[in-house]
């Protein structure tokens, strides 16, 4: 009876138990590609912190340079949902390239939604070919979770604003051709404008040496006496906080979607590997204290898909709820997901902690997501503010 | 130019992991992930590739099987397939449907739509029987070019470069022919998210063996499936003199 019910989670872990056709069609596509092309390399390029620009750029075929991006330009207008499903997919293979992606498909969206005809046909058609690699630039060395408390400033004077500051921790940074920097217009005015990668004034720092995410480049940008024309400015001075916020509800989704593939990956191997092992006379998934520690891990898995993918529709059908659900769905499924790699890492024994496992480098992957995109304290605060009055 | 046909399986994925229903009576299926026959999809792959050259001015796709299989049809039609077939059949197509059945299906389809050129996989991991091809090339009165390595199209000649076990062999010869391909023909495209969309809208026609005439009872079953003996650790030998006993002796292979 119990290796009935056992044998019957196929679908269940491979997280597609009520996927509609077209979903299912999605998370092969994807789930292929990862399987194929990411997987083999993860633990190559965690080592030798390689960026496979190539590899990125051959995504485009694919579609995942916009993925939520209209049609105009050549987006491939998915859902939310549909690209949660990618990000997972691509995650179980390799964190850190579906991060990278997240950011650059961000961007895109943000020019995609706010920017005006101009700018869309300057930036958008090379973002979707992966010719221009896009980067996000938000937090400062002074100013984190307090992002509105940034002092990079653009002073307009006559067609150009001039742009001094640094920004701290951008993913992709030396990579990119296309930036969405946030910064000061006005003593209480945050804009969003595109910054050129390669524009006289901007320097990139040495790549930081990270905890995780060691495939794509993370860097201090700093702006010195940077000359933009205006025309780079997205949509109008003083929505750059709107666009910033509006954008961390997708990308709090995307985020808990690489959580969501990492511990999928995780769990998968832990379960493998408990079928083979052998002590004391019993294989590991026999005895039932680790059972128990696979079915809790199991559920937190499921229950953080269903809540991404549910904090996804609500997202997609702009529900008034959808902060407090986005900021829900991105703290459980980074502290589970979190949690079911340390568990996987842990039943692994000393082979979790050899490299060519691969769950050690999910494992610190898959912690900083517990910080990135908002941390977990701050989706707290937000949490509580869809609770109380005060 | 050549319309084509390609058949594509939906089986077992070739990388699951596979276990025995109690009765022995066949792979238990219930829960185990399913996909596109691995050689069929390189059949996929080379008749898009074909139309890309212009050698081919439409790609119909089918398959035989349960309601399901359609993932397969749309899969198939997302790598650039312009319509697709289903012929319903709700027998287990890895135990109850045979290569002789396939063929008959295939040709009567053939008959119908007035195809010059079928695609193939060069056998189904499931069954691994490598007949249906040929049956059908049989069943047609038409050339073969089967376990391809490379398949080009010049001034409606069909030079097929097949890899058989003295090395690669040569043929050429007029449409229309049956085609199947190797693992080594191409490598399968990865469907891209626009293609998916516009994938949606390509037309399904869905019928059964019935709907030709075609009775599918299978004329023979199978008795019993049964995994592999477990391997057995190896024995030490103290001579060449040893050796050649039990090699001869117990392994009874000399």
């Amino acid at each position: 009876m119990i290796r009935n019910l056992v044998r019957k989670t196929s679908n269940l872990m491979s997280g597609n138990w009520d996927l509609n056709v077209h979903e299912q069609q999605i998370q092969d596509m994807a789930l292929k590609f990862s399987n194929k092309e990411l997987a083999p390399k993860a633990n190559e390029w965690d080592r030798d912190s390689i960026f496979p620009r190539d590899l990125i750029k051959s995504t485009a075929e694919l579609g995942f340079g916009g993925m939520y991006c209209s049609g105009t330009y050549g987006g491939s207008e998915l859902s939310r949902l549909e690209s949660s499903l990618i990000y997972e997919a691509l995650s179980k293979g390799c964190v850190s390239f579906s991060v990278y992606l997240s950011v650059h498909n961000m961007v895109a969206w943000i020019i995609d939604t706010f920017a005006d005809e101009n700018l869309k046909e300057k930036y958008l058609p090379g973002m979707f070919a992966f010719d221009k690699f896009g980067a996000y630039c938000l937090t400062e060395p002074s100013s984190g979770s307090d992002a509105a408390s940034m002092r990079t400033v653009a002073v307009l004077e006559g067609d150009y604003y001039t742009i001094n500051g640094s920004k701290m921790f951008i993913t992709g940074g030396a990579a990119a051709d296309v930036m969405a920097l946030m910064c000061k217009t006005g003593p209480k005015e945050i804009s969003c404008i595109i910054v050129e990668g390669n524009t006289p004034g901007v320097h990139f720092s040495k790549n930081e040496e990270k905890l995780g995410w060691n495939l794509h480049p993370t860097n201090l940008v700093s702006f010195d006496n940077v000359k933009i024309h205006k025309s780079n400015l997205v949509g109008k001075p003083g929505i750059g906080m709107k666009i910033a916020l509006q954008g961390l509800e997708g990308g709090r989704i995307n985020i808990a979607s690489c959580g969501l593939g990492g511990a999928w990956f995780a769990l998968e191997k832990a379960r493998d590997y408990m079928e083979n092992r052998v002590q004391f006379g019993s294989k590991l998934s026999e005895f039932q204290y680790l059972r128990f520690k696979m079915a809790e891990a199991f559920t937190k898995l499921t229950t953080s898909r269903v809540l991404v993918r549910h904090a996804a529709h609500m997202v997609d059908t702009k529900n008034t709820d959808k902060i407090p659900l986005s900021s829900m769905a991105k703290l459980v499924a980074t502290d589970y997901c979190f949690e079911i790699v340390d568990m996987a890492l842990q039943m692994h024994g000393g082979m979790g902690v050899i490299k060519s496992t691969g769950i050690e480098r999910v494992f610190r992957d898959l912690r900083i997501l517990k910080i990135v995109e908002g941390t977990n304290e701050i989706m707290r605060l937000i949490i509580s503010r869809s609770l109380f009055h005060s | 130019m050549l319309k084509v046909l390609v058949a594509a399986k939906r089986v077992v994925d070739y990388a699951a992991k596979i276990r025995l229903l109690p009765d022995n009576s066949g792979v238990d299926l219930s829960t185990v992930k399913m996909s596109m026959n691995p050689f069929c999809e390189i059949a996929v792959e080379e008749a898009v590739k074909l139309k890309e050259a212009g050698k081919v001015s439409e790609i119909t796709v089918m398959t035989a099987g349960p309601k399901q299989a359609t993932d397969v049809l749309r899969t198939a039609l997302a790598m650039g397939a312009d319509k697709a077939i289903h012929v319903q059949v709700d027998e287990r197509t890895d135990i109850h449907l045979l290569p002789l059945s396939v063929a008959r299906i295939l040709r009567a389809l053939v008959l119908r739509d007035k195809f010059n050129l079928v695609l193939l996989g060069k056998q189904s991991i499931d069954g691994d029987n490598n007949q249906t091809g040929q049956i059908l090339a049989g069943l047609l009165g038409w050339p073969q070019a089967t376990f391809l390595n490379q398949v080009t199209i010049d001034n409606d000649k069909i030079r097929a470069v097949r890899e058989i076990d003295g090395g690669l062999q040569t043929l050429e010869f007029a449409p229309p022919a049956v085609l199947t391909c190797d693992l080594r023909l191409n490598t399968p495209r990865f469907t891209a998210i626009p293609a998916i969309m516009k994938a949606k809208k390509k037309p399904i026609e869905v019928l059964t063996p019935e709907s030709f005439g075609i009775n599918i009872t299978p004329d023979y079953n199978t008795a019993n499936v049964e995994a592999p003996a477990k391997r057995k650790s190896g024995v030490m030998v103290e001579n060449v003199d040893q050796l050649i006993s039990k090699l001869k002796n117990e392994a009874k292979v000399l």
